[in-house]
């Protein structure tokens, strides 16, 4: 057992801050020259055939940084159901993509080809319109697509299941990204802010949600790390790690940001702070696809109904008396 | 990264697994835990046993009766144990925290005439740290600590000392310079519990039961080669037990947790839950894991760095408030069956005594609220509160 990240890995999380504080709005060429966009793309198609897990150092910097761009439409969400070619374009930084998995779509602003969802596969859309939505996230433009019809198959709908599972786990490791950062703002303040003569992280009312609010992202991680690698590996527990990292990352980033706020008093509500962005990220974060709630929902499925034969460690409560 | 066990581990985790299905005795099984599980001699017998297999102190240096494995050989113990519901070493104190404070700070003599004994079960330890006048602010104690002759006179009180009903050996923290204050001229000695002198009266807990005690300690001579570091450096000697046991601790805290949400879903499968309990125990499994592989990720860097990263200290914290979650949400899943006493109540009056235990898990090794505090200002390097 491993639970670490390789020094080249680390060593493309470190590229990877450094970039995007040098660069907060990269282009998708940027992108690509700098080799993200093929991470997981096989060697025959141009990519560098990593895994999921390298992507994973690179969305939780792209949440962090609040990237606004068609990387998670396109590699967090549609990347699995595309067929060589198209990897190849993409790998390349010639092309995007997003995916209407429900109706709102992420990036349709950026992304240059949409798929769609029919009865049993993956398509590309032919023709239709697309129609910008006013969204809360700035960072992640929203849209509708109307019209138009199923073009080229590209998956069958089989695919679904590796789709949810990669892109709940790509907003999981985006929403600690956004929690990191949160929190070292909130901690940077109360340890210099002055009130009733004393730096306010002295008082518990401050402190002790702060080291709550570390706690949940710390808790976040590993859960988002656990999923990472459960789908780099297309290990059994996949689609549940994803469903935990998901619901508990995503609500997780928003009560992060609250706290965050709360700490830093009237400046935290301002516009002009980062923070107003982070949180509205976060919100996002937790509206998208599932909510936390239904994910639960299925893990319980999962946990009482389902597991029940399976699993000879979920034995019938055992006691004895006495003791 | 690679979560798998490596051929290794793997080949631990399978001959733990059939040893733990021939050797753990039916009635142990499953035992819901409490201080009167002490009392027969099935505890020592089945201690005994883990040690005679190798299993006690299984990370500790060859030298001194241990293992040598590999901390991951730990978690796959605790994680094999709490999955055949195995209870624990009956030295909990003795193995997580008086037996690694030795082998920190501890003489040659003492390590050779301590630490067997200790991982055989054939003497138990107490800690003899809290006081009535000193239990968060550890360094207000006042149990005195006199060099006469060769040896140490103490006197004074200690309280909520678990297992000193049954010790042979307390580590002790002591005052011994009466004009220093606070953290200088603490003394760290080891005590034993058969002296003249020592007297102890067990207190009767939330649960009815008498897991710890009231340790008096009138003109106890205790010989100078009991002593633990050095004179007046006491409060090191002290941070070293309260690591153990604050940071080995997580492990065995996850796989009990693990056991006991695996006991609340058999619970819910049972008796049914409906859809806002479902979305708790969805919640605290999810919880369960994260904390599980928290806990992954600190051994993963103690491993490497030889330094456990910062997120293993969260681990207590957590555990302490999910599992005081997990019971109550158990007996809410009884319904009105939760009013019942142990005698009628359903499984034994498990979830009942559980409830009532977990209280005091925010209390025991830190409270929360001296966790937060912890957290806050090491963790985090937020300004100090004190
Ligand atoms: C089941 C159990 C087993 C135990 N076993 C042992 C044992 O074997 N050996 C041993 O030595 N001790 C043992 N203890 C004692 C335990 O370590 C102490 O109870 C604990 O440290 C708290 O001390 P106290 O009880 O004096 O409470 P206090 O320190 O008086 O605390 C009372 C309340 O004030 C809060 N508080 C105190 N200081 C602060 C602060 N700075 N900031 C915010 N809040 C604060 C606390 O969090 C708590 O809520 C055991 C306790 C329990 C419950």
């Amino acid at each position: 057992m491993d639970f670490t990240f390789t020094p080249v890995q680390e060593a493309l999380r470190e590229q990877a801050r450094e970039f995007l504080a040098a660069t907060p709005e990269p282009t998708w060429a940027q992108l690509a020259e700098l080799g993200w966009t093929g991470v997981s793309i096989a060697e025959e198609d141009g990519g560098a055939g990593l895994s999921f897990l390298e992507e994973a150092v690179l969305f939780e910097e792209l949440g962090r940084a609040l990237y606004r761009g068609p990387y998670f439409a396109t590699i967090g969400l549609t990347l699995p159901a595309l067929l060589s070619e198209d990897r190849a374009a993409i790998a390349s930084g010639e092309t995007t993509w997003t995916l209407a998995l429900g109706p709102l779509v992420p990036d349709l602003d950026s992304a240059e080809h949409v798929a769609i969802v029919g009865g049993d596969g993956i398509y590309e859309l032919e023709g239709g319109e697309r129609e910008l939505l006013a969204a809360t996230d700035e960072s992640r433009p929203l849209g509708v697509v109307r019209g138009g019809e199923p073009g080229r198959r590209l998956a069958d709908s089989t695919v679904l299941a590796e789709i949810e599972a990669r892109s709940q786990t790509a907003l999981a490791l985006e929403a600690c990204g956004v929690a990191w950062l949160a929190l070292e703002d909130a901690i940077e303040y109360a340890s210099s802010r002055v009130q009733f003569g004393k730096k306010i992280g002295v008082y518990q009312a401050v402190s002790h949600p702060l080291a709550d609010a570390y706690t949940r992202v710390e808790l976040s991680r590993s859960l988002a790390l656990w999923a990472a690698w459960c789908v780099a590996t297309d290990d059994d527990q996949a689609s549940i790690a994803a469903a935990a990292a998901k619901s508990y990352a995503g609500e997780s980033a928003v009560a992060v940001c609250e706290t965050a706020i709360q700490s830093l008093g009237g400046i935290g509500f301002t516009w002009e702070h980062r923070l107003q962005r982070l949180y509205k990220r976060a919100l996002g974060i937790e509206s998208f696809g599932t909510s936390g709630t239904r994910l639960r929902a299925e893990i319980a499925a999962s946990l009482i109904e389902q597991d029940e034969a399976s699993s000879g460690s979920l034995a019938p409560v055992k006691v004895t008396q006495g003791g | 990264m690679d979560l798998r066990d490596t051929p290794d581990e793997a080949t631990f985790r399978a001959e733990l697994r059939s040893w733990l299905e021939e050797s753990l005795p039916q009635d142990l099984q499953g035992h819901r835990g409490g201080a009167t599980r002490f009392a027969g001699p099935e505890m020592r017998a089945w201690s005994r046993a883990l040690h005679d297999a190798g299993y006690a102190g299984l990370t500790w240096p060859e030298e001194y009766g241990g293992g040598g494995a590999p901390y991951t050989h730990q978690a796959i113990f605790l994680e094999e144990m709490a999955r055949a519901e195995a209870p624990p070493h009956i030295g909990v104190i003795g193995i997580g925290m008086a037996g690694p404070t030795i082998i920190a700070h501890g003489t040659d003599e003492q390590k050779s005439r301590y630490l067997a004994p200790l991982l055989a079960a054939d003497e138990i330890w107490c800690q003899g740290f809290s006081e009535p006048g000193a239990g968060s602010d550890l360094a207000g104690v006042r149990t005195s600590s006199r060099l006469d002759d060769g040896h140490f006179v103490v006197n004074g009180q200690k309280v909520w000392s678990s297992f000193a009903h049954i010790a042979d050996f307390c580590i002790l923290l002591t005052r011994s310079d009466p004009d220093a204050t606070r953290h200088a001229g603490l003394t760290y000695l080891i005590v034993d519990m058969h002296a003249s002198g020592v007297e102890v009266r067990p207190l009767r807990q939330i649960t009815g039961e008498a897991e710890f005690n009231e340790i008096f300690f009138s003109d106890v001579r205790v010989p100078a080669e009991n002593l633990l570091g050095e004179v007046g450096g006491g409060w090191q000697v002290a941070m070293t037990t309260l690591l153990h046991e604050r940071g080995t601790l997580g492990f065995a805290l996850q796989a009990q947790l693990e056991v006991q949400i695996r006991k609340l879903v058999a619970l819910a499968r049972d008796r049914g839950a409906d859809p806002l309990q479902r979305d708790r125990i969805a919640r605290e499994w999810t919880e369960m894991q994260a904390v599980r592989f928290t806990n992954y990720r600190s051994l993963s860097a103690l491993m490497k760095t030889g330094m456990p990263g910062p997120e293993g200290s969260i681990s207590k914290l957590v555990w302490s408030e999910a599992n005081q979650r997990v019971t109550k949400l158990a007996l809410e899943i009884l319904g009105p069956d939760a009013a019942l006493g142990e005698e009628n109540a359903p499984y034994g009056g498990y979830w009942q005594y559980q409830q009532l235990r977990s209280r005091g898990n925010t209390i025991e090794a830190g409270t929360s609220e001296v966790l937060r505090n912890i957290v806050a200002e090491r963790v985090l390097g937020l300004p100090y509160s004190r």
